[in-house]
């Protein structure tokens, strides 16, 4: 076999401090020795590096991911691709993803966020959809933290910045401050697109002989693997060390998609994935895992910003909107003439081969040469230990006796409208294109947003929900939540969901805490996910969320699709004329543990989560479906974050017109601030005519749901029988202006 | 009547327009490749919003040396309908089309919002549908829209009545709040002297459909078809 020729590239010699370097184990560059029979030399050690990463073999989250339930009648394309595919009929599928841009966002906020925003865009785009709607979930530290308002500020420039650039419309997301992500902030971003279904691509490397074609922009050294960080050693010139954060451009990005699209029409191409994490090296062996073939790879030829970069920097590199795409043999000009067209690179760097090899040539030299599988399936696998924190116990006592209850709740309820974590997002999404394409039907601020696909009667609906609190005060039932409440949220607009797709944010895997936290949110994802019918089709693992040994609090974000079979009966969160009645779906239950009350009012993250029932959660949302299904429902806004006094202000105060007040009555026998601000499951306010009441009662006695009128629209205050009384403009101002005045204040 | 939409690397509101144009008012409209010359018998040409080569260097900058844009000159100089929207709107005041130049938005954020646009003016054929003072709803989507232009081409634009939509709030007031980015004298857009070519920044093409939140985009494309209809376009020659 021809070797590395050490005197034209001269790799240092592998030692323990390289191999640590690398983040591999010794075990680990055993198994790496026993597979290829020999020492790997630097460039292949570089390939084993990344591609037996956490990030990109999952290792330790395998096993507990395959509990997830990823299939579905209309599921066309799970988990394993670049996204999840799924049908909605008419010839058309979703295809969809969410994905993190932790790390890199809190070093570089606004490059971070791009960047993520970037990557997901590709994955979407690589199938064949054309993006046509994002979200975004964020997690800042403590509003006070001296940091957050500089990480605020980048990453959502960041995100718009990429995205209104591209044109893809940014139309929801969510946003929390927590004093758990002041040292490690999660930048999740999630991308929807719209495919015909025979014309899905997938990354595929199938067809001996088949060209391999770089696309886009150019390689150069940025975002080289964390483990390149080893290499400061063997550079001879002392180079200094590069950020680690790549750059993003959305210009090259937007070419990059137009021709990908164009190129889609036509049949010359065979297989196409985006070279992300990990970039060339990674793209290439999926591609040749997936199509059960071998790719040979020219490095020579790979289009390059910079002189002297080295084999490994070249493979390694993650520099941003590049693609890899394979082309029958013999069509290679038809791909390269559509690039040409816009302005982009396409060269052939290389061949599908039959004998199941990574093989990376560079100026005539082999320089790698790693079979695919033991990139692939034969990485790593691991089952970690596990074991349920002490201090769980303690965490989860809440003696509400010793709670006292403010005697002023009107002043709570401001409180908690004006906290961070409640006010409106106008200010963040204000800075997203929330407009282009024109299929915008719900814009930012309601429970789900709303795009309606173009030709059809058919809408979607899509929302990203995930409450880090309830996982961190028992995991199981936050997984569950935060499950039930993304369907919550679809059903309140008027969506059955398709499928969702997540992203896990932990500590340490190596950590047995944080994996107990890991396989219990998994098991109550899963049995959310069984119980009311979503399939899991796609997600990401982002695991070390920690900082200083202390892990952030386990965060799934769980991003659902749902369908609208028609989108002019969508519905939204907010109250539309008096004289309407307000209608409590569900029950409310005396429990405040996890809540944001306890929190901003009393400082407090104790207790444990709300209690949930599946079946009566399934009840109620399907109450409100058939509902809105049935024309009768006005208005429709889930209990989540503040309770029912929060939802009830919201519906009041969040519509783009003038506030409209209410008058409830909430008589029960329970504490006064469990009943404002408690947040018991599995409930929605919605509003109808009088005349339509006895048509939801008749629904909601058919699905089991308990429901009960609180009261009438209508007055210009909030009026929370015997509790509160508050008038509603001034609430909507402070609500509407929170964000901004909190912003300019630290400024 | 016959519509002409140009697409620049970068552009990205342009299936916008021709889905409004062609879905919503039954047009006849083709997209224009920028590196095309400018060919056939067109009666308004757009030229749409989005990043023109990813606006990095000064928002049209670029753009305005596209090859056709040579012909969207010589078309405008013959009393050719030139419609710029956002990053058109951008363009064209490069391209020496229009007057003044846009700016980065007083609040240093992009902004993206519905705002009110009053109609100031209806003897041109963008806005000849409309009434004086009439208000209309549409999005605006921009991180560099504030109006500029000096003191002597501001007094030349009042004098001759070319600014022709200001933004202003749900009661038709100019107030600073109304206003999304610090426009002079609120402008939301201006023509000509020969009222043959309009920019705008708000998006005319997003308010298209009641299910969008609005059609008072519409206004904007009828005039169009409008004056067409009656020939009346040569009644303003360049």
């Amino acid at each position: 076999m021809a070797r590395v020729s050490a005197k034209r590239y001269p790799q240092p010699s592998i030692n323990a401090d390289i191999i640590a370097g690398h983040g591999l184990s010794g075990e680990e560059y055993q198994k790496v020795v026993k597979i290829l029979g020999r020492e790997p030399n630097y460039t292949e050690l570089g390939v084993f590096s990344v591609m037996w990463s956490e990030h990109c073999s999952y290792k330790s989250s395998k096993i507990h991911l395959k509990l997830l339930p990823t299939e579905g009648p209309a599921v066309l394309q799970g988990p394993g691709e670049n996204a999840g595919v799924v049908n909605i009929g008419d010839g058309l599928a979703v295809v969809f993803k969410m994905e993190s841009h932790n790390h890199p966002s809190f070093i570089e906020p606004y490059q971070g966020a791009a960047t993520g925003v970037g990557g997901i865009l590709r994955d979407i785009f690589t199938m064949g959809a054309r993006p046509v709607a994002s979200l975004n979930s964020l997690r800042f530290g403590s509003f006070d933290h001296p940091r957050t308002p500089y990480l605020l500020g980048g990453v959502v420039a960041g995100i718009g910045g990429y995205g209104n650039c591209v044109g893809v419309p940014t139309v929801g997301g969510e946003l929390l401050f927590e004093e758990s992500y002041n040292a490690n902030i999660l930048v999740n971003a999630f991308t929807l697109g719209i495919a015909e279904k025979k014309r899905i691509f997938k990354g595929n490397a199938k067809g001996i002989g088949n060209s391999l074609i770089y696309v886009g922009a150019k390689t150069g050294r940025d975002g080289i693997h964390g483990a390149t960080m080893a290499s400061e050693a063997f550079s001879e010139e002392a180079e200094k060390r590069r950020p680690t954060v790549q750059v993003g451009d959305p210009f090259t990005e937007k070419l990059l998609l137009e021709a990908c699209l164009e190129l889609m029409k036509g049949d010359s191409l065979v297989g196409i994935q985006d070279m992300g994490a990990a970039g060339l090296t990674s793209s290439a062996a999926e591609m040749a895992a997936r199509g059960g073939t071998g790719v040979d790879l020219d490095l020579s030829r790979v289009p390059l910003r910079e002189r002297g970069m080295t084999p490994y920097e070249i493979l390694l590199s993650e520099s941003q909107e590049r693609m890899l795409i394979v082309a029958k043999k013999g069509r290679e000009k038809e791909v390269q003439r559509v690039f040409e067209k816009w302005d982009l690179d396409a060269v052939v760097i290389g061949k599908v081969t039959r004998e199941r090899m990574f093989r990376v040539l560079f100026d005539g030299c082999e320089v790698a040469r790693i079979p695919v599988a033991a990139l692939t399936s034969e990485a790593p696998l691991y089952h970690r230990p596990s074991e349920r924190p002490q201090g769980q116990d303690e965490l989860q006592k809440l003696d509400l006796e010793k709670i006292e209850e403010p005697k002023d709740l009107g002043a709570s309820l401001k409180l908690l409208l004006d906290s961070p974590n409640i006010a409106s997002k106008e200010w963040v999404y204000r800075q997203y294109d929330h407009f282009v394409r024109s299929n915008t039907v719900v814009a930012p601020g309601a429970d789900a947003a709303v795009i309606r696909i173009k030709g059809s009667e058919k809408g979607l609906a899509l929302t990203v929900d995930g409450n880090g609190r309830y996982c961190f005060l028992d995991p199981y039932v936050g997984g569950i939540l935060a499950v039930a409440e993304a369907a919550r949220n679809l059903a309140c607009v008027g969506a059955t969901p398709l499928g969702l797709s997540d992203c896990l944010n932990f500590g340490s895997p190596e950590r047995p805490d944080v994996m107990w936290q890991f396989s219990q949110v998994i098991q109550g994802m899963r049995d959310a996910c069984i119980t009311l019918g979503v399939p899991v089709v796609s997600g990401n693992v982002s695991f070390y969320n920690e900082t200083d040994g202390v892990p952030i609090y386990p965060t799934p974000t769980i991003a659902m699709v749902g369908l609208l079979p028609k989108v002019e009966r969508y519905v939204t969160p907010w109250f539309k004329s008096p004289g309407d009645l307000v209608v409590l779906l569900g029950r409310n239950r005396e429990e405040l543990g996890g809540s944001e009350y306890l929190k901003v009012v009393h400082g407090m993250v104790k207790g444990t989560p709300p209690w949930i029932d599946l079946r009566l959660e399934r009840a109620v949302q399907q109450s409100c479906l058939k509902a809105i299904e049935k024309g009768i429902i006005r208005s429709a806004h889930d209990i989540s974050e503040g309770g029912l006094g929060v939802a009830l202000a919201e519906s009041c105060i969040a519509g783009p017109e003038k506030a409209l007040g209410v008058r409830v009555e909430l008589p029960e026998m329970m504490r006064g601030d469990a009943r404002l601000f408690g947040e018991s499951q599995s409930r929605i306010v919605v509003s109808l005519k009088g005349k339509d009441l006895s048509r939801l009662q008749e629904i909601a006695r058919k699905e089991g749901a308990p429901m009960r009128v609180i009261g009438e629209v209508g007055g210009a205050h909030l009026v929370v029988h015997p509790l509160v009384r508050l008038a509603v403009d001034e609430l909507k101002s402070m609500w509407s202006s929170s964000l901004e005045r909190r912003l300019s204040r630290r400024n | 009547m016959r519509w002409g939409v140009i697409v620049f690397p970068g552009s990205c509101d342009e299936q916008d327009v021709y889905d409004c144009l062609k879905h919503n008012l039954r047009q006849k409209v083709e997209f224009l490749w920028h590196k095309d010359r400018l060919s056939g018998k067109l009666d308004c040409i757009v030229l749409p919003g989005g990043f023109s080569y990813g606006d990095y260097l000064r928002c049209g900058a670029m753009a305005r040396f596209s090859p056709i844009m040579q012909g969207v000159i010589e078309f405008a100089r013959k009393g050719g309908l030139v419609l710029g929207i956002c990053n058109g709107f951008q363009i064209l005041c490069e391209a020496g089309l229009l007057p003044g130049a846009l700016t980065r938005n007083a609040s240093l954020q992009f902004v993206c919002r519905q705002v009110f646009l009053r109609v100031e003016e209806t003897d041109t054929p963008f806005t000849c549908s409309g009434k004086k003072g009439q208000l209309l709803k549409l999005p605006v989507k921009h991180g560099e829209g504030c109006y500029y232009a000096e003191p002597a081409t501001l007094e030349r634009l009042r004098k001759n009545r070319q600014i022709l939509v200001r933004y202003v709030d749900g009661k038709g007031r100019t107030s600073p709040s109304a206003n999304p980015n610090g426009s002079l004298e609120h402008i939301a857009g201006v023509c000509n002297e020969g009222r043959n070519v309009f920019g705008l920044m708000p998006h005319p093409e997003d308010a298209g459909e009641k299910l969008l939140g609005g059609e008072d985009g519409l206004k904007i494309f009828s005039s169009v078809i409008a004056a067409c209809d009656k020939g009346e376009k040569r009644a303003w020659p360049g």
